[in-house]
């Protein structure tokens, strides 16, 4: 969308050596996650067996346990991790705003309307609320999107996270008025929001992977779209960047990439929200760079903190959205003392 | 020379003031100050919503009072049901609703000049995370009555905010490291909250869940005692400061050029507006949505650039008495938390003003 992309500021050597490399260790550390993710659990499988399990699997109880639960479950949660990564930087070049997280748009709160519905009328539950949870989200962010829209102009960045804020406000109330009269809803619903992959099947999977894929594809291409975005509306337009067109494909990128992480797993707010940061800190705002590290770090934490929620208690499971900030937000913290941070 | 000078000093003036203020000057010009119209019509405009949502609160309910005689009934007269239900019963109620409004607007503006943000509130230092969290562990671990979690979430809410300073401080706090820094703790305590939730029993979680909402149900006169306390002691603290904080908003270097002390700035306008949010949840639970679309709402009602800390006010006010009057008689006779009420009728209004916005294509 614009003929050359100008680079926010010369790289320094070192950043120059370090983003490749690091890049490169990050995947590494995602196998091994993907790895550790369907060898460990309740009950411990050795690799070998895995790999048994997925090339020549004989129907033994292990090798049942790898193919119909531990496998689909590590396969959402990468996808579920790097959409809500690459979704959370998305939004924070959107919206300028360093709080921005996938929910600003109203995609959580989009969803738990939708699923707070059909659990109210239908009685829904279980792989029941994967639609409504992707219907609600995509709904709600057209609705904030075009809110934040001004006139015929593109959405600006405050109006954006009002209108985003606005709305996630009446939906969230209407929720808790349905929640605190109905106590049957309320016991999903507690339940539906912490996020979790608990019992995630592939069917799921291959319900959203397809938004999942052309979200990733569409929202990896913008990168230098963004980065001309991030000299401000004037600059930008001058560079030849059609403002409301790149406006447009990023928030239908979010919409896509994090409807379906929602659909899929509930809502999982932190990651989004901090993954970006955390990114920015090793690549420096450089969107062609910080999209990929978005993506893969997500992975990296969703998975881990799954592995880890299997294992930590002794005999029960703790939901992913639990352990996400629970394991990230002291990384988080650390990170954010030891470094100045890289703003927007 | 100097003569003409002074004339047309003079005659600039008007030119010179902000946009939309008129300068009031006293006879003799000893005493002269700004105003702008708008903020004073909006200002009156909003405590008269106050007062006409008190009265009719007070009056409706499953036993009606007519309105006639609401005013003896105030001052202690008139039939002895009637004062019964006015003195002892609504009238509470409505002025807590009007200081925990009056409390959360304030300091949501206080939160929102110092991170320079419009989504700040007090959950960025991670406040309302602590007191949350401390009120469902009180609820839930100790199956607490209503004052020991109100203690669970002011400790929750004071230790939190302190700890989020703590290890936000590094060669002085940065505002976006604190902000950073709040969001991290936020996150874990939500996800602690979440645990108990989904670990406790049904019943037990709902009451948790429903202070977690806010309510005012019940509410007496201790409870207007303490956040109006409060506010008497806070509200002209951060006054005083209000000023400064105008000057901070310009960045942190301007305003230290210009001669204000940021960091003794941040560190009083923090603390008492924390201790205001601590007030307001300690009486009637973190209710959301206040503090953030307070100061939004009368900055776009006033037209003006800044945050105006008494509009908020007042704006928070006039959100909050109107909001519990439909709270009590929406579905009456089952109360609803005024919560609910809040995050609709705030948001919808939001929702509102950004819509004419956007047909009048203004920013």
């Amino acid at each position: 969308m614009v003929l050359r992309a100008p680079t926010p500021t010369r790289p320094t050597l070192t950043r120059r050596v370090i983003r490749p490399i690091g890049l490169i260790i990050a995947l590494g550390a995602l196998a091994v996650c993907a790895l550790l993710s369907v060898t460990v659990g309740a009950k411990p499988i050795p690799a070998a067996d895995v790999w048994a399990a997925l090339t020549d699997y004989d129907g033994s109880y292990d090798h049942d346990v790898i193919r119909s639960l531990r496998v689909p479950r590590t396969i959402i949660g990468v996808f579920v991790g790097a959409a809500l990564g690459l979704a959370g930087a998305l939004m924070q070049a959107l919206t300028r705003n360093p709080l921005a997280e996938p929910g600003i748009l109203g995609i959580n709160s989009g969803a738990a309307a939708a699923v707070v519905v059909a659990v109210f009328v239908f009685g829904a539950g279980g792989a029941g609320l994967v639609w409504p949870a992707f219907i609600g989200a995509a709904f709600a962010a057209v609705a904030v999107y075009a809110l934040g829209s001004r006139g015929r102009a593109s959405a600006t960045p405050v109006r954006l996270a009002l209108a985003g804020t606005a709305l996630a406000a009446v939906l969230q109330g209407l929720i808790y008025g349905v929640i605190v009269l109905n106590d049957f809803v309320f016991d999903r619903i507690r339940f539906w929001q912490v996020g979790s992959l608990t019992g995630r099947d592939l069917d799921i999977f291959f319900q959203v992977a397809p938004f999942l894929v052309i979200g990733v594809v569409v929202t990896l291409a913008l990168g230098p779209s963004l980065n001309a975005m991030a000299l401000g509306d004037d600059l930008a337009a001058t560079l030849g960047a059609k403002i409301p067109l790149i406006r447009a494909a990023t928030a239908v990128g979010v919409i896509l990439l994090c409807g379906a992480a929602t659909a899929a797993a509930g809502p999982i707010w932190f990651v989004g929200l901090i993954i970006p940061h955390a990114a920015r800190v090793i690549t420096g705002p450089d969107q062609r760079w910080l999209l990929p590290y978005a993506a893969v770090l997500g992975a990296v934490l969703l998975t881990a903190a799954d592995t880890v929620g299997r294992v930590i208690l002794p005999n029960s499971e703790l939901e992913v959205g639990i352990i996400t900030a629970l394991v990230g937000a002291p990384l988080f913290i650390a990170l954010v003392r030891s470094r100045k941070m890289a703003q927007l | 020379m100097s003569d003409t000078l002074t004339s047309e000093r003079r005659a600039a003036a008007p030119a010179l003031t902000p946009r939309g203020a008129k300068a009031w000057r006293s006879p003799r010009g000893r005493v002269s100050f700004l105003f702008r119209p708008r903020t004073l019509v909006v200002g009156l405009a909003l405590v008269a919503v106050s007062l006409a949502a008190l009265v009719v609160s007070v009056s409706v309910g499953d036993y009606q009072i007519p309105i006639s005689a609401v005013p003896a009934a105030l001052m202690g007269f008139g039939e002895r049901l009637d004062v019964f239900f006015v003195q002892g019963v609504r009238l509470p109620r409505a002025l807590t609703a009007i200081g925990v409004g009056a409390a959360l607007g304030i300091a949501g503006a206080v939160f929102q000049s110092l991170s320079r943000n419009a989504l700040g509130s007090p959950d960025i230092i991670g406040f309302t995370s602590g007191a949350a969290t401390g009120a469902v562990a009180a609820i839930l671990l100790l199956g607490a009555g209503r004052l020991v979690v109100s203690l669970g979430a002011v400790a929750g809410g004071l230790i939190t905010a302190g700890v989020v300073y703590l290890l936000a401080m590094k060669n002085g706090v940065q505002g976006y490291r604190l902000v950073l820094v709040g969001i991290g703790v936020s996150a874990m305590l939500a996800s602690v909250r979440d645990y108990l939730m989904t670990r406790a029993d049904l019943t037990d979680a709902l009451g948790a869940q429903i202070w977690m909402i806010g309510s005012l149900n019940s509410r007496g006169w201790a409870e207007v005692g303490a956040v109006w306390i409060g506010l008497a002691v806070l509200a002209p603290v951060i006054f005083a400061v209000g000023r400064r904080l105008r000057f901070l908003e310009l960045g942190e270097e301007t305003a230290r050029g210009l001669g204000v002390s940021a960091q003794s700035t941040q560190i009083i306008a923090l603390a008492a507006a924390s201790a205001l949010t601590g007030a307001a949840i300690a009486v009637a639970g973190p209710i959301g949505f206040v503090a953030l679309a307070a100061p939004q709402l009368a900055r776009r009602l006033t037209r003006t650039g800044g945050t105006t800390l008494v509009g908020a006010a007042l704006m928070g006010s006039a959100l909050l008495v109107v909001a519990d009057l439909v709270a009590m008689r929406l579905m009456a006779p089952t109360q609803l938390p005024v919560g609910v009420v809040t995050a609709v009728i705030g948001g919808s209004y939001l929702i509102w003003l950004l819509y004419t916005e956007w047909r009048g294509g203004r920013v």
